[in-house]
């Protein structure tokens, strides 16, 4: 059913964990349709500077969580604000259809976090 | 460990040696019809018959009252529709319970869209049916009760002799899937009191394809398979010889070893139990402690995911089974853990491994040692603490 990549970042993932006094989080998924992920970054001119993530599902919710924080690390934030749901799974050698919606909770999520670490500092919008 | 260590017997059993011996030669010289006139095909006849017998000895009953079909989802169908399609005049209602596997529910549901009214019986924490819910239900409408013999995800066995006597009294149908006991544990049909009575040769050593529905004498059905007029034309089709002969090997085995093996399973299985809870934080053991399948192990692992346990214990070559949403075709988790109150967050971490005639007390131990610590890594990943939900 998965990927050779997917079972690679299933077994070992990347960046598991929580960024100390991080910059931004984000949270999404929820406990009853069974995946959560908080990821939280660290910025630094702009860029991303340290990205760790903790999730909460199965394995394909475990290797898009590993693959977007291997893909958003050292990006500027403006590039890791548009990784979609078909960067994650094409970086992954591809995803079972019926599992697509976990990379989407994994772009949504680096999103959320940059969303988040906007809204805290608004002056360096843009 | 190198040895592939399969704990999913409840899904499917690998076929006995002496199963397929048996069968060899209705898949190779002996291809006859059994509804053909020539000797080729009277000699199938007879071998179908004698398998008739030995597997309505083994329940107690006629061999008449013993009809074969493709598997166990048919001989549930079949006594569902059959029935209640030949009782439209009596009434509309049927009475089943939530956590019936899907091969009962579906036709429930597909009738209840044609106008067929289902109740579904309140089962508790352990997933029981109480006979006082069903005399409670039962209307001068009420055609068939079907509540399953024992259930596959949580392993526990109803009632069925006490439901029983509520439906003779009542005068209505009683049906049940004794899928998962039929071999395992005592399956008489008298001691039982059922009208009908699903089983399924793949559940005990035998090969896939092949089941049959116990009709007790005098219980009116119409066919669902309409066709040759197979079954003294109750269900037609050309037989499968060789599965159904197969089917029976499988049964005369299960009678020499059935008590034993129960006996054995019974060890495995509390000790298995045992063995999570004490090494294992936060586990839920899913079922009923005493009334439960000899085979089932069933138990929810708060805050680590199914599919990535599944996944996890298959990379050390261990198979078994998951209620999580993300195992399932949909995107719901197990309806059996549900109705039994489970939270739906805590039944996506649910594990079922069930054993058989290979499981040894070493594989067990293989699984209680690299269990935990594959909890422990996915717990540690996961995002579940009492920082959830407050943003820094």
């Amino acid at each position: 059913m998965y990927t050779e990549k997917v079972m690679e970042h299933f077994r070992n993932p990347r960046n598991v964990g929580e960024v100390e006094n991080p910059d931004g989080v984000g949270e999404v998924g929820n406990p009853t349709c069974g995946d959560m992920m908080r990821i939280t970054i660290k910025v630094k001119d702009d860029k991303i500077d340290d990205i760790k993530f903790k999730t909460l599902g199965c394995g394909a919710a475990i290797a898009t969580s590993s693959m977007v924080t291997e893909l958003a690390q050292g990006m500027s934030l403006g590039d890791a604000e548009k990784i979609s749901r078909q960067d994650i799974a094409d970086a992954l050698d591809g995803l079972p259809p019926q599992k697509m919606h976990c990379s989407v909770l994994a772009a949504d999520g680096l999103r959320e976090a940059i969303t988040d670490y906007r809204s805290k500092h608004p002056a360096e919008e843009g | 460990m190198e040895k592939s260590i399969y704990m999913d017997y409840a899904a499917t059993t690998p076929m006995r040696r002496e199963v397929l011996d048996a069968m060899m030669p209705y898949l190779t010289d002996e291809f006859g019809n059994p509804s053909s006139l020539y000797t080729l095909g009277r000699r199938n006849r007879g071998v179908i018959e004698e398998a008739r017998e030995r597997i309505a000895a083994f329940l107690g009953a006629d061999p008449r009252e013993i009809i074969f079909t493709s598997g166990g989802t048919e001989a549930d169908n079949f006594a569902v529709k059959g029935t209640v399609y030949a009782n439209e005049k009596k009434g509309n209602h049927i009475i089943t319970t939530p956590i019936e596997h899907h091969a009962v529910l579906a036709p429930c549901h597909y009738l209840e869209k044609r106008g067929f009214d289902v109740t579904y019986l309140p089962v508790d924490e352990y997933g029981l049916v109480e006979a006082a819910d069903v005399a409670k239900a039962i209307t001068d409408k009420t055609v068939l009760v079907s509540v399953m013999h024992a259930n596959n995800e949580i392993g526990t066995i109803e009632p069925i002799g006490e439901i029983s006597k509520v439906t003779r009294d009542k005068k209505v149908l009683f049906h049940t899937d004794a899928v998962q006991t039929f071999g395992h544990i005592p399956t008489k049909v008298d001691v039982l009191g059922v009208d009908l009575l699903s089983i399924s040769a793949h559940k005990l050593y035998g090969p896939k394809g092949v089941g049959a529905l116990y009709v007790r004498k005098g219980t009116k059905m119409v066919p669902i398979m309409h066709g040759g007029g197979q079954e003294h034309n109750r269900r037609g089709g050309t037989h499968n010889v060789a599965g159904i002969v197969g089917f029976a090997k499988a049964v005369e085995l299960a009678e020499e070893e059935m008590d034993a093996e129960a006996k054995r399973l019974i060890e495995l299985r509390d000790y298995l139990i045992a063995g999570i809870v004490e090494r294992v934080e936060d586990v839920r053991v899913n079922g009923h402690p005493e009334k439960r399948l000899p085979n089932n192990v069933s138990v929810c692992l708060n805050g680590a995911e199914g599919e990535a346990i599944l996944l996890s214990l298959d990379m050390e070559n261990i198979s078994c089974s998951s209620g999580s949403a993300c195992t399932s075709g949909t995107l719901d988790p197990s309806h059996v853990l549900l109705a039994i109150g489970v939270p739906p967050e805590v039944a996506h971490s649910s594990l079922r491994l069930t054993f058989g005639g290979t499981t040894t007390k070493a594989e067990i131990d293989y699984v209680l040692e690299v269990l935990p610590p594959i909890i422990t890594k996915l717990r540690a990943m996961s995002p579940l603490d009492a920082s959830w939900g407050k943003k820094c």
